[in-house]
């Protein structure tokens, strides 16, 4: 058994955040200077093989974060509600899966949120200055004050977590209960797991424990046990013990090797700089032109023209010089 | 080619009637001094600007979003929530107030066959040898490729910007398309401006011309050295030009 994190002190000193703004390691549409020392990264892991699907976490998550999810329609599995939303931070995923190596009914069951990635998307997405932040533990929050609701972290996202409140249009996703860790308790979900299944401490230890999981999976056949911790978004600071680690999109969908999209990393690249420079460009040509070629003005020629075209005598003197004075004559 | 537009430029004989759809509803020429011709009626010139501004305000509220840089410029709209909000809503104006002025325009925007020649010489228009351009109907290439151009990006732009229009169209796409159509859409964005800008600068280099958005008309000189075939065609007109009574001197 992994020992479970002790409840916190009573004493107010232990109140004391134990992070802040000044921990930011990556602020939204904004350039910052992270901290010279950087904390302990958490991480939070989940092991699949251990859960019961009972759903404690889920009603934690609702409880703790004092959410409310709709009554909704049950669509015959016990994924409910079906999909994640601004007021379900986290989801388990049931399903139904035949071993092709056994012929064994399989049934995988995930808990699906937030993976707080050490590289992540919808922050790089996001337009607005301070919407997302990423603590130096790895924690990655929404600050809603600072949303306008456009969006772009659904898109910036690998793993299609963030949902946007049709209410107060703000985008929502799981905290991985920063305001619990701050005061040195563990994430709702863990505390109320009752099997151990999710597991919470700094990233080193879960990795150790992950390891010692994967070992005793190994030995009672689950040759291909593993732990979920994608590379592709340089880590995650919530990870999955699975027991087909080979193929993690068999749970629902976990994407097998989750990144950022391309497309994003070009939207919010090099369209950015090149965009940028081709419209400074066009102003700074047009400045240029204007003071080379000054400005193309009619001359009293031009107008002596148009008045000899539709039958006016023209006023003045003949233009002497115009090429085009002899022409319509 | 190029040792040839005098010759061509020589005759006053009216362009073959294929080429009449050069001369638009309300177009007249008021003979006078100076010669005034009118360019633009009421209707399109209220049309053109619904287009301007929305145009403009969805460059201003797109671009804050666009990057970091400029989301100062969210507080002209209320606060980044408003121009979130609020951007797509100019963008269907925009819309629909371009569809109209499309339907006013695009014939005298398709291609002649000048258009080619103009191409060719438009270095010297920059330059300021515009006695070397062939004479070119009411709008030259350069004002098309802005009228193509607009209208191409303006498509793009409508249908890249439903795609990411979570608010009401979130359900209708998936998270992949909606990635390819942001990035559809910051490109046109950026294309459009670029565009835009052109145009505006062409507005202001060539002095004369803001009164055919403002007023409604331009003078013969302006026409003749710039539109002169559409000029030609106006006067050539049967019951137009020569006939038309002159303008109150005090407009
Ligand atoms: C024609 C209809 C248009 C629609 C329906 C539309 C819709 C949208 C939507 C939904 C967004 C996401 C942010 C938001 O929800 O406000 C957006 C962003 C943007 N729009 Fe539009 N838009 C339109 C036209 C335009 C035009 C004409 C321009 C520029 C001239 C423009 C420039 C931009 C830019 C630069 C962004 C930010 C993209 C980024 O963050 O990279 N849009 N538009
Ligand atoms: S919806 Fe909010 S958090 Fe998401 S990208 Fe937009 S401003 Fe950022």
């Amino acid at each position: 058994m992994f020992p479970p994190i002790p409840n916190p002190s009573v004493d107010p000193a232990a109140a004391k955040a134990r992070f802040s703004d000044a921990d930011l390691i990556r602020r939204s549409a904004s350039e910052i200077t992270p901290p010279a020392q950087r904390l302990t990264e958490v991480a939070k892991l989940i092991d699949v093989t251990k859960c019961i699907g009972c759903k404690a976490c889920q009603s934690a998550c609702l409880e703790w974060n004092n959410l409310h999810e709709e009554i909704g329609i049950s669509d015959g599995t016990y994924t409910n509600p079906p999909d994640l939303t601004e007021n379900s931070f986290t989801l388990m995923r049931f399903t139904e899966w035949v071993n092709p190596e056994t012929e064994n009914l399989e049934w995988l069951i995930r808990k699906d949120g937030c993976m707080h990635c050490e590289d992540p998307g919808c922050l790089k997405a996001c337009p607005s200055p301070g919407a997302i932040v990423q603590y130096s533990n790895g924690i990655v929050d929404f600050i809603h004050e600072n949303c306008i609701g456009c969006g772009y972290c659904i898109k910036g996202c690998p793993f299609n977590i963030p949902r946007v409140s049709k209410a107060d249009h703000r985008a929502y996703k799981c905290t991985l209960c920063s305001d619990r860790i701050a005061v040195g308790q563990g994430p709702a979900c863990q505390k109320a797991c009752p099997t151990q299944a999710i597991v919470f401490g700094t990233k080193e230890e879960m990795k150790g424990w992950a390891d010692f999981r994967i070992k005793d999976l190994k030995s009672r056949g689950y040759a291909n046990a593993g732990l979920y911790d994608p590379p592709g978004v340089s880590g995650t600071h919530v990870m999955y013990v699975l027991h087909h680690a080979d193929k993690p999109s068999i749970y629902a969908g976990l994407p097998d090797h989750p990144r950022i999209s391309p497309i994003v990393e070009t939207w919010k690249g090099v369209t950015k700089y090149v965009g940028l420079a081709a419209m400074g460009f066009a102003v700074a040509a047009g400045f240029i032109h204007h003071l080379i070629a000054g400005p193309n003005r009619v001359s009293p020629e031009d107008e002596a023209n148009a008045e000899r075209l539709t039958g006016v005598a023209p006023s003045g003197s003949t233009p002497s010089d115009g090429h085009e004075a002899g022409r319509t004559t | 080619m190029t040792g040839t537009p005098s010759d061509e430029r020589h005759s006053t004989v009216p362009p073959p009637a294929s080429e009449k759809y050069d001369v638009e509803a309300g177009d007249a020429v008021h003979p006078g001094r100076p010669v005034t011709v009118d360019r633009y009626s009421g209707p399109a010139r209220f049309n053109h600007w619904i287009t301007a501004a929305s145009l403009v305000l969805l460059a201003l509220s797109g671009m804050a979003l666009f990057t970091p840089k400029l989301f100062f410029l969210t507080a002209l709209f209320g606060g980044g929530q408003w121009t979130r909000a609020i951007h797509p809503w100019i963008g269907v104006v925009l819309f629909f107030s371009f569809l109209g002025l499309f339907f006013r325009f695009w014939r005298a925007n398709l291609p002649a066959r000048e258009d080619v020649d103009w191409v060719a010489h438009s270095g010297d228009l920059l330059a300021g040898h515009e006695e070397k351009m062939p004479e070119v109907g009411k709008y030259n290439a350069g004002q098309k490729l802005v009228f193509w151009s607009m209208s191409g990006l303006i498509a793009v732009l409508i249908t890249s910007g439903i795609v990411m229009w979570d608010q009401y169209f979130y359900p209708f796409t998936t998270i992949e398309q909606k990635r390819i159509a942001i990035l559809v859409h910051s490109i046109a964005a950026v294309l459009a401006i670029c565009v835009w800008i052109v145009h505006v600068y062409a507005a202001i280099w060539v002095r004369g011309t803001f009164s055919a958005m403002t007023r409604g008309h331009v003078t013969g000189g302006w026409a003749w050295r710039h539109h002169r075939k559409w000029l030609r065609e106006l006067v050539a007109r049967p019951g137009n030009g020569r006939n038309a009574p002159p303008h109150s001197p005090a407009e």
